[in-house]
């Protein structure tokens, strides 16, 4: 016996199990970032007047704006993908999930530029509280974009042998890592301007 | 892939080790969990000789300890550390959630299995290599931790051992995450045709609420041991203030940081992690005293909205235990005005669970004497609370052994015994045969007795201000100098309360073989567990899946055949 409600909606919750699963896997990403963002809160009120905001000064918010830029374009092609397959179009879906992970690569290598030469100035985790935040909230956001990478990168190859076989099953799976993809996302636009620009 | 498919192809690895049966995992996890509190346990007993007789050798296992046997202080520390981190995040939350949770939600509701089986399974694993790296903690040249369970910084921060804690954590972390987001999608999507949310058994809406607190409370602490290894790793200073001072020297860190951020993200965890601790006992008692009583659970609807709202305050109240850090008293007063707030939906479910007894017939078999000493217990626990929820009388009593035999109500003779009122009630289910009751009453007698011999002393010297985690015990202070003879008598209860387990795992495994054969339903109950063969068919659960016609509860009502009507019966007309 198969378990139910893996590719058709339940009819009173109209949900599939996968897209619940999902919902309350982002609600536990939202506690964890909002816990290092209150920890920010926190650290930037116990800290001298002006001094969070003087130390930021070093970040290079050109290079921000551009990862920002760059991010947001990856979810439109994620959604893209997702509508290809909706719309029957294999290529087009590998098509837009590539310029999705191009994408991707694209940030992790600006933010291994931004990194770098931070170190080279030597600014590290350890200077201040600021650089500390700053460390680990976007080495903490790297994270999730590997983990987003690795998941689409194996939805483009091996596992999109699915589509032969069960295409609405796999059109599902685009759709719940397209969603937590968009959540990456969102956790960047808030990381931009609380951390770049304030 | 159909049925037959499942019975006969299954490799012993693929259906035991790396099993996706919600049935194995929950097995899994009820014995790696079981190990895990003996083992929480016997560090206890240990600890319980250096308090009993200070700086003597400790039989039989003070070898292990080197210096002539001796219970070293930093070894001590070690051993209170590990005792809570154990007892709670690898023995009862595992336990309750892993075990109790995987095993008969599914049944429970009627499910072939739970949503996810291959998150269950990664969840399992999980849990087993953070387990495996607290255990290797004792052995790494640092040692393991040594800053309590609570894990203070800047304390936490610079002693040895604390870096396996974390990465440990991190684990256990995750594999409550999978668990509880399997449980919640297991509960809305899987419910049997005719499972309405308020023919739900209690048990059922215990895990609910649980798994939602796991799902939101356990990421800041995630967040939490996140800083506090970049801490120790990188070099940080999020909990380390500027110009602390260690063995007389200055701390070569930038500073700027707050202890109190940690104890802010810990505790936003922790007390929600206290009913994660309790809830689900709760649940199991529920079910067994419904149906040891014979009667439907009294006022199944305000347990189900008090447990609903007790879930939705604890995320409010965690600052009642940082009342003395000086966080100021607008704080406070909020913090200490929630607490009593949520005092009230706790005393309607054991107020319901007492009235439940009210004219039952009742059977006085072991789940049920386990079931009914949880109510006096857990009232001792939770009524002990209260004084602790005030800021006045917490200054007094914070961080003494008031505190420990507080919490230690609620939890050991608490949830434990709700735990073992679930093995005992559950067992045929498992197993087809039933746990013998006469070892099960010389399991239950001696672990009462012994269980308040070992806690309510602590009232006492709690109250006369003696705090915990001293290494001697309170010997150096001339307060504690009139409740120090309690020491030996607690010690010798707990030694005893040890010896008073033998029954119990002699009973596990010689029921196994020689227990009294039985039936699908042997305690004549409503819910649909006992619809399902004895154990339950791998993989499926049930012959066909069961169509829900009745409340959960429907014993004794007057006019009819049986005195109890399975929720699967149709109505007749």
């Amino acid at each position: 016996m198969e378990i139910p409600y893996t590719v058709e909606e339940r009819p009173d919750t109209g949900l599939i199990n996968s897209k619940l699963g999902i919902w309350l896997f982002l609600a536990s990403e939202v506690m964890l970032f909002g816990g290092l963002f209150s920890a920010y809160v926190f650290l930037r009120l116990g800290a001298p007047d002006g001094a969070f905001h003087e130390w930021g000064q070093e970040l290079n918010v050109p290079l921000a704006t551009l990862n920002t830029l760059i991010l947001i374009s990856s979810s439109v092609t994620m959604v893209m993908s997702w509508a290809s397959l909706k719309m029957n179009d294999f290529k087009k879906f590998k098509m837009y999930m590539g310029i999705t992970l191009l994408c991707s690569v694209g940030f992790l290598v600006i933010k291994y530029i931004e990194y770098t030469s931070k170190f080279h100035h030597g600014i590290f985790p350890s200077t201040n509280t600021f650089m500390a935040i700053y460390f680990t909230l976007t080495g903490l956001h790297g994270l999730h974009i590997i983990g987003g990478m690795i998941v689409n990168g194996f939805l483009m190859g091996p596992g999109s042998k699915m589509w032969k076989t069960e295409p609405e099953h796999f059109t599902n799976r685009i759709e719940i890592a397209g969603l937590y993809w968009h959540f990456v996302d969102l956790v960047w636009i808030f990381l931009f301007p609380v951390l770049y620009l304030l | 892939m159909d049925n037959n498919h499942h019975h006969q192809e299954e490799s012993f690895w693929r259906k035991y080790i790396f099993s996706v049966d919600h049935k194995i995992i929950g097995l899994q996890y009820g014995v790696t969990s079981l190990l895990f509190l003996l083992f929480g346990f016997c560090l206890m007993m240990v600890m319980r000789w250096q308090l009993a007789y200070p700086e003597e050798a400790v039989p039989i296992v003070g070898k292990l300890l080197g210096d002539g046997g001796i219970l070293l202080p930093e070894i001590y520390n070690s051993l209170g550390a590990m005792h809570g981190t154990i007892m709670i995040f690898l023995g009862i939350v595992p336990l309750a959630v892993g075990a109790f949770g995987n095993y008969f939600v599914p049944l429970q509701i009627g499910a072939p299995d739970m949503a996810f089986p291959k998150l269950n399974m990664a969840s399992y694993w999980s849990y087993f290599i953070g387990g495996v790296i607290m255990i290797a903690s004792f052995f790494s040249p640092e040692g393991a931790a040594r800053s309590g369970w609570t894990s203070y910084p800047p304390l936490a921060d610079i002693e040895t051992g604390q870096t396996m804690w974390l990465i440990g954590m991190v684990f256990l972390i995750t594999s409550s995450l999978l668990g509880s987001i399997n449980i919640i999608t297991t509960v809305v999507q899987l419910r049997a045709p005719g499972l309405t949310w308020m023919r739900l058994p209690f048990f059922v809406w215990s895990q609910f609420i649980t798994a939602f607190l796991l799902v939101m409370a356990f990421p800041p602490l995630e967040a939490a041991a996140v800083l506090q290894l970049m801490d120790r790793v990188v070099g940080t200073s999020f909990f380390l203030p500027s110009g602390l001072v260690v063995s007389g020297e200055v701390l070569n860190v930038s500073g700027g940081g707050s202890p109190l951020l940690w104890q802010h993200l810990f505790w936003f965890l922790a007390h929600p992690e206290v009913y994660v601790l309790i809830l689900p006992g709760m649940g199991i008692v529920a079910e067994v005293l419904a149906n040891n009583s014979r009667k439907p659970l009294w006022g199944y609807k305000s347990l189900v909205y008090s447990i609903t709202f007790l879930g939705f305050m604890s995320f409010i109240v965690w600052a009642h235990h940082m009342f003395i850090t000086g966080m100021g008293s607008t704080m406070s007063s909020f913090f200490q005005t929630t607490t009593m707030i949520i005092s009230i939906p706790s005393i309607i479910i054991l107020s319901a669970f007492f009235i439940t007894l009210w004219g039952g017939s009742i059977r006085f078999n072991t789940p049920m004497l386990f079931a009914l000493a949880f109510l006096p217990m857990f009232g001792i626990g939770g009524l002990t609370g209260l004084p602790l929820g005030f800021a006045a009388a917490d200054i007094h009593l914070h961080d003494t052994y008031y505190v420990i035999a507080h919490f230690h109500y609620v939890v050991a003779p608490g949830t434990i015994f709700a735990m073992f009122a679930g093995i005992y009630y559950w067992y045929p289910k498992m197993t087809g045969r039933k746990m013998s009751d006469l070892l099960g009453k010389l399991h239950f007698w001696p672990s009462l007795i012994f269980m308040n011999g070992v806690f309510m002393p602590m009232f006492i010297q709690g109250l006369a201000g003696v705090s915990r985690r001293l290494w001697d015990g309170g010997l150096q202070y001339a307060h504690a100098s009139g409740t120090l003879q309690w020491n030996e008598f607690m010690s010798i209860s707990a030694w005893l309360l040890g010896l008073a387990q033998i029954p119990f795992i002699i009973n596990i495994f010689y029921s196994m073989k020689n227990g009294e054969k039985v039936d699908r339903n042997p305690w004549g109950s409503t819910t649909l567990e006992w619809v399902a063969p004895s154990p339950p068919l791998p993989h499926v659960n049930f012959d066909s899946i069961p169509e829900v016609h009745r409340d959960p509860y429907e014993y004794s009502i007057p006019g009819r055949k049986r005195d109890f009507t399975p929720q699967t019966e149709p109505k007749k007309g």
